[in-house]
Parts: C-alpha cells; structure tokens; sequence
C-alpha cells in the first residue's frame, strides 16, 4: 500500500453511528473527509440491540425512511420485572405510534451501518475499510494532526481528527487524552439472532405489517447483577440478548452466555422464541458509568464523540442516538470552524462542547448522573423488588379461600420482612434522589 | 469445564471470523500464579477464549474473540494482557450486529 499524501480537513476514525454521522455532516458541507474503518464493511464490527431512534437521523438524513433498511417500526414496550417463574408486567401500546414518520424503530446494525456509509459516500467523503488506525500524530506543542494505520506506511495528515472509535476507544487511550474503562462503569452484553417466519412473529408479539414490540427485563435473570435483558421484534428474526455491569460478572463467576441462556428458557421467554433458528452469538460492551465517567471530549486537535465519549443514557436505553446527536454537532461545528477559518484548536472547539451541553445530549447525561452509583450502591434494587412485586401479585390473584384482609396482612408482612419499612422508605428516597 | 466449552462452541459456530494466522491480537503474558483478574476471564470471556491449564496458568485461544475488550478492561490494572484490535480486515465479521 503507497501512502496517502492529500492533506484532509477532517480525519473521522471509526465507521458507527456517531463517526457516520460526523463524515457525512463535513462531506455535505464541502470538507475534504477521511474516515477510517477496521471493518471488512462498515458494521462489520458493531453490535447494538438495537433500536433506532428516528429523531436523531432525521436532523441528519431528513428522507432516510426511504432507503434505510429498517425492520419494524415500535408500537409496543414492555417492561418486565422477573422473578424465576414469573414476570410482572407494565405494558404501553399505542396506534399512535402508527404515525406517518414513527419515531422509533427496530434495525439490524451490520445491514443499517452499510447503508448509513453509502449515503456518507455518495455525501463525498473517502471511506477506507479493512485499516486500524494504530496511532494519533502529534506535533512538537501536542496539536493532533494526523494518524498513522496498519495499511499505509506514512502518515495521514489532517486539521482535526474525530474520533468516534466506540467503547474500546484504544487510539485516544493510548494517546493519553482519557483513562481506561473500569470494570464499574461498563456493562457486557451478549445478544443472539434467533430467526422464524414473519407470520409467526406477528401472530406471537400480536402484531401486523412493519409493527413491532420492545421487551425490556430486569429481575432474579441477573442474578443479584446491575443488568437488564432485552428482547426486540425485528422483521423476520427475534434479538434477545442480556447485560451486567463487568464487576459483577468478574465478582461472580456468572459466565454471560450462562446468563443468556437461562434468561432464553424462562417460562415467560421460552415460548416466544420457541423453534427460532439462532444464525449469530454477539458481544459488546456499554459504557453505562454516566456523566460522570464521562472522559475530556475535545482537546488540541481533536473531539471524542458517541460511546469512545462514554454517551449512553443507560435509564433510557438510549445510546445511538446521542452517539448520532454529538457526531453530528461535531461535524457542524468543525464546518463551523472552517468557514470562519478558524483554527481546530483547544480553545476553539470548545465550541463543541458548549453546543452539546445546550442539547438534549448532555442535558440527559446530567439528570442521571447519579444512578450509576445508586446502583452500584443497591443492588437489591434489580432483585428483590421484582420478587416482592411477583410474591405480592401472586398472593393477591390467586384464590384459595383467605379472607382478602389477610392476604393484603400477608402482602405488608412479607415487604416488612424482606425489607423493612425504614429501608423501604429509605429506598423510595434515595431512588427520588438519584433520578432527581 | 467441557460442558461450558460445548455450550459456547456450539454459539460461536454461528459466526464468521477472518483469522489472522500465527497474530494472536490478544497475549496472556508469561506468569507463575495468574491474578485474580486474569483467572475472573475463565468465566467472564463471552467467547469462552480463556481457559486454565493443569499447570494452573491461565491460556487464551482468541480464534472465537468477538473483540468486546472486556478482558482489556478486567486487566487494564493489572497488566496481565496485551489487547490491540486485529488488523484491519480481519477478527470476527459480524452478519447482523
């Protein structure tokens, strides 16, 4: 391989949600873009549930529902509180959801990623597949200039380098710009694809045409672990996976296909799945540590963007859609620059964080940045809620001759118990402060 | 042991890798006595890569590595592990994601 000798105006290393969304903002605004993916294709390498937030796109690709490959479009969430033979349920379904433009949909990441890239492409952007970027250039005062790859001998050189390398995020760790994860503050998730003919899925969720159903599990199915399990409806095919904090998995030998596996054969699971074709086992990691795990986010030369920037809102379940919403604020903000030839320096791309803080981004970041540690802090909050919630409910319906005045005795006697009524209290408390 | 290693060969079998012959992109470095750390991924490897040996060391086999990183946060302070993203174009190809 020769070496790339064109100067870029922006470098963009990683080919996800947020990289796309900052190469294709730059390229339709006329910068010279460079983005740089390790993948065979884009996608190849990224793993999410997934669910797309439609907003988020629509301020970068407005027309998207024409071409994207999307899978179903939501009209149903559940939640799910388990214990290990039953799961307490708060469902909301809406045809309003049945909108002209929904707002949320299901998509298969490996197929939508590709897609997202064409249209990065045909904006005018290089894209450069099969290449890791092994190395950040610095020059003599620190400014970031230009990367090196495992592809191309010399450096490629440009005025500022985005880096939306995902949670791994090795080049700006090693580059010194931010600390290594630790175990607290990021969350494993495995997922499986299970596959069965579209009329079965419909007939199973009670769904029809490109309606779809969320399901989103907590309870005993993480075994005492900060974690949930997700099961989404795609067009032909069911994603289930599950998740927990990596200590906890370090801290108790579960191993998470162990995890997958039981959560798959729960009553409640089973038959939704049953006879489903399984065509992938998956990996990932969540950077769930909140606002405040939050690493440096521009720098001399550079801006971190989407899960390498740790944006996931983990209450939320959202994370593409900040990815998406802080990729492209940074390409806007880089065109920003450039058209005032400005430089992309320390004190100017400031800009960048100032025009995050004032979106919905880091807003959200804040308003839960204490919940990690209140998790952290209670764990019983995942595990014995859900079975005093199902005991309860189950002493409540089933009927066997008490007198409904002793069943509520018995309800009350058991949350005394298990709990206490001053932790109850101090439970109630303590939660209204953290989501506060 | 084995039934674990059944269970996620049979899991892994779904999925497509490129493997880069003879480059492991993950190294256990030499030790005696593996740290607690390192002996935590026998279990929390979601590939099932790593394993203990009858010596009582802790070996990996990255050819089923799904490049999650969750080894490299574990023993990001302890240092037991080398980690570097396989070469480009290489490692695990994911059909869906």
């Amino acid at each position: 391989m020769g070496t790339i000798e064109e100067r870029f105006d922006a470098i963009v290393v990683g080919a996800g949600p947020s990289g796309n969304a900052a190469a294709y903002t730059m390229a339709k605004n006329g910068l010279k873009v460079l983005q740089i993916e390790r993948g065979e294709y884009p996608g190849s390498k990224n793993v999410q549930g997934a669910i797309l937030y439609a907003d988020a796109l629509e301020r970068i690709i407005p027309d998207f529902r024409e071409d994207a490959p999307l899978e179903r479009h939501v009209v149903e969430q559940r939640i799910w509180m388990m214990d290990d033979t039953s799961h307490t349920g708060m469902h909301y379904r809406s045809d309003d959801f049945n909108e002209e433009k929904p707002n949320r949909y299901t998509i298969i990441r490996a197929q939508f990623d590709r897609w997202f890239s064409s249209k990065v492409r045909e904006a005018g952007a290089i894209v450069l597949c099969e290449t890791t970027v092994t190395e950040l250039l610095k020059d003599r005062n620190g400014k970031v200039i230009g990367v090196l790859t495992d592809r191309h001998g010399g450096p490629v050189l440009a005025d500022v380098v985005v880096l939306a390398e995902g949670v791994n995020g090795l080049i700006g760790q090693r580059a010194g710009l931010r600390e290594e994860l630790h175990p607290r503050t990021v969350a494993l998730a495995v997922k499986e694809m299970h596959f069965l003919p579209q009329e079965v899925i419909e007939q199973r969720f009670n769904i029809s045409g490109d309606s779809g159903v969320v399901i989103e599990a907590m309870g005993t199915i993480t075994k005492g672990m900060t974690g949930t399990g997700f099961l989404y409806t795609n067009r032909e095919s069911i994603s289930i996976g599950i998740g927990c904090v990596i200590e906890d998995f370090t801290r108790t030998g579960q191993t998470p296909y162990g995890l997958l596996d039981k959560f798959k054969s729960h009553p409640s699971v089973a038959p939704l799945i049953a006879g489903a074709e399984v065509k992938e086992y998956a990996a990932h990691l969540i950077p769930e540590g909140g606002y405040k795990a939050m690493p440096s986010i521009y720098g001399n030369g550079w801006v971190v963007t989407g899960d390498a920037a740790h944006l996931v809102n983990a209450v939320h379940r959202e994370g593409s859609n900040l990815a998406m919403t802080s990729g492209r604020i940074a390409g806007e903000t880089i065109t920003y620059l450039k058209r005032r030839r400005e430089p992309c320096d320390f004190d100017h791309l400031g800009e960048y964080r100032k025009r995050l803080e004032e979106s919905f981004v880091l807003k959200d970041m804040r308003k839960y940045q204490k919940i990690p540690d209140f998790l952290h802090g209670q764990r019983h909050f995942l595990d014995l809620y859900p079975r005093l919630i199902s005991k309860a409910a189950q002493t409540w319906l089933r009927v066997d001759g008490k007198a409904k005045r002793e069943k509520e005795g018995e309800i009350m006697k058991t949350l005394r118990k298990q709990r206490g009524l001053a932790g109850l209290v101090a439970d109630g408390v303590r939660f209204a402060r953290a989501w506060r | 042991m084995s039934t674990l290693n059944a269970r996620i060969e049979e899991k892994l079998y779904q999925n497509r890798y490129v493997v880069d012959a003879g480059r492991p992109h993950i190294t256990v470095k030499p030790h005696d006595k593996p740290s607690e750390a390192l002996k935590s991924l026998v279990t929390t490897c979601p590939a099932g890569c790593y394993s203990m040996t009858e010596q009582g060391k802790v070996e990996i086999v990255p050819d089923g590595c799904m490049e999650c990183g969750t080894c490299r946060v574990v023993c990001a302070a302890t240092g037991d592990i080398e980690w570097n993203y396989p070469r480009g174009g290489f490692g695990v190809l994911f059909k869906f994601g």
